[in-house]
């Protein structure tokens, strides 16, 4: 199917319920969403808005209760080919040492053990491990987990990459450091990117596009392209007169709902 | 990075906790205590107490290297041990099957799962009888007692352990369309492994306990037999013996599964 005659992914009418104990919580209401072909979106909003739920539906691990959600013009019934999900909590396999985590999705695919090694040598050396291949997820910091989650999802080479809140957990200095390299691979790799964050600056540096969410249940409420040129100096751009613009723009949209 | 990699290697070198004793204190104050209470019974045995009912730790050491030479131990344990590790082998492996099965079973192991508990709550030791019933007094009969004593801890332990499998986790492998076969492999195993370990080290205790319960009920071999055959004789050096003897290959046992568990588990 010609990517050309459609978004890379199209959200229409999006409506998620969840049943739990009896009770029924609408997570997402008349949620209408297009990413192009390559496209950095970025969506911010209150905790429990279900920016998670979005993902989750995108990814097929979660089936709306109306309206649909497409990628590359079809409907996603059950988990698309491709989409890769970066988990807020990295998701690592405790019993299995970085490389292994790393080569993962690549035994999955049923790729060859040559291959699989050159590749994740390639992945480790592209987010700095190189030599930390034979250590257990228990023995790195955060960040260093970040990084192998990264490595991971940028092994299994998806069309979309969803990340919900990669860097939530991070210290501010941490953070900025790995946004900075994402951002310099990501600029390299060139795939449509959803990605949900708490954090405006964040959101902002790293975006074509941000989209603000109402609190539950999660609507659209506002959304700002950002046309700051690229490749973005991911810390630098936030001293841009432009960045403080927007920045305060979007600040005014979330502070409504809180 | 330079200070994400020396954090790694902080972590990597454990430090002694406050109020943690040394590996020597530890083995220092053991020793004492079994030196305390061996030399109480030698002691108390035959002066405060009649040593025909409490025997003494010295006889029982001399049965014991008798027995050895003679073959006798080898010849009731063996049996004992066999029987008890066919069956642990056998119900380990049942009870861990059935407990994935009935897990991902949906909505039949909310039909099972109560009846399942209630047989558990039986006291199996009751039925050795009609197990000789059953299958004679021969091998088989005692293998399915023991299987009996450990099907269900590792059934509970396996339907636990899959019921507390991280569900990012498993998320995380549908992303990546894993098969089920690699789902098992990458994620449900290793996941209950530890769930595994636990139930196989609780269950080396009701195996032995098992075997011996079969052999008390009906046999003419093994360290159950032993016991029975020397209450018989008013034999309290024997029972002794045979007790201790299970504690011995208890404690043997328990170590192989320590270091099982250490390999698997370095993980962590
Ligand atoms: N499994 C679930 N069962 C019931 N309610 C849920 C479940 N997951 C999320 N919710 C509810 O849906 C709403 C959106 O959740 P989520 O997508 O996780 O929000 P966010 O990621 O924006 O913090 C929340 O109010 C939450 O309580
Ligand atoms: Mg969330």
């Amino acid at each position: 199917m010609p990517s050309s005659n459609h978004p890379k992914l199209d959200i229409r009418d999006l409506r998620v319920e969840y049943y739990t104990k009896g009770q029924n919580t609408v997570a997402l209401e008349d949620v209408n969403l297009k990413i192009a072909d390559g496209e950095f979106v970025s969506v911010v909003g209150p905790s429990g808005c279900g920016k998670s739920t979005l993902l989750k539906i995108v990814s097929g691990l979660l089936k709306p209760a109306r309206g649909e959600a497409k990628i590359d013009g079809e409907s996603i019934k059950d988990v698309p080919d491709q989409v890769g999900m970066v988990f807020q909590n990295d998701a690592l396999l405790p019993w299995k040492t970085v490389q292994d985590n790393v080569r993962l999705p690549l035994a999955v695919k049923g790729k060859s053990k040559a291959e699989q090694e050159q590749e994740v040598n390639r992945l480790l050396e592209m987010v700095g491990l190189s030599g930390f291949g034979g250590f257990y997820p228990k023995q790195l910091s955060g960040g260093m987990k970040k990084r192998v989650a990264l490595a991971r999802t940028f092994a299994y080479d998806p069309d979309i990459y969803l990340m919900d809140e990669p860097f939530g957990p991070l210290d501010a200095q941490t953070r900025v450091k790995i946004g900075e390299e994402f951002l310099r691979i990501w600029e390299k790799v060139g795939k449509s990117v959803l990605f949900i964050t708490h954090d405006i600056e964040e959101a902002i540096a790293l975006s074509d596009r941000v989209i603000v969410m109402t609190a539950r249940p999660g609507r659209i409420k506002a959304e700002f392209k950002i046309e700051l040129p690229r490749p973005r100096p991911f810390y630098d751009i936030r001293f841009d007169p432009q960045f403080k613009a927007l920045q305060r723009e979007v600040w005014l949209q979330m502070a409504e709902e809180a | 990075m330079a200070m994400e990699m020396k954090q790694a290697q902080a972590q990597a070198r454990k430090p002694r906790l406050r109020g943690e004793s040394s590996a020597a204190t530890v083995w220092l104050g053991r020793i004492a205590v079994f030196v305390l209470a061996i030399g109480l019974w030698e002691l108390l045995s035959g002066r405060a107490f009649n040593s025909f009912w409490v025997s003494k730790p010295s006889l029982i050491g001399v049965r014991l290297l008798q027995m050895i030479e003679s073959g006798d131990l080898w010849f009731h344990a063996s049996f004992t041990l066999q029987i008890a590790i066919t069956g642990l082998a056998i119900g380990m492996l049942g009870g861990t099957l059935l407990g994935i099965v009935i897990a991902y079973s949906g909505v039949v192991e909310k039909w099972i799962y109560p009846y399942i508990m209630a047989i558990y709550s039986l006291p199996r030791v009751s039925l050795a009888p009609l197990f000789i019933v059953w299958f004679g007094i021969g091998m088989s009969s005692k293998v399915v007692m023991v299987v009996a004593m450990v099907i269900f801890v590792a059934f509970y332990n396996a339907y636990e352990g899959i019921r507390n499998i991280d569900k990012d986790l498993m998320d995380m492998m549908k992303t990546y369309k894993a098969n089920w076969w690699d789902k098992l492999r990458w994620v449900v195993l290793p996941s209950i492994t530890v769930w595994i370990l636990t139930s196989l080290r609780l269950n080396i205790g009701m195996a032995l306990i098992g075997a011996v319960i079969a052999e008390l009920v009906g046999s003419n071999r093994g360290l159950g037999y032993y016991i029975s055959y020397s209450s018989n004789m008013l034999d309290t050096t024997g029972i002794f013996t045979g007790l201790v003897s299970i504690m011995l290959i208890a404690i043997l046992l328990e170590q192989v599964i320590n270091i099982v568990a250490k390999r698997l588990l370095k993980y962590r």
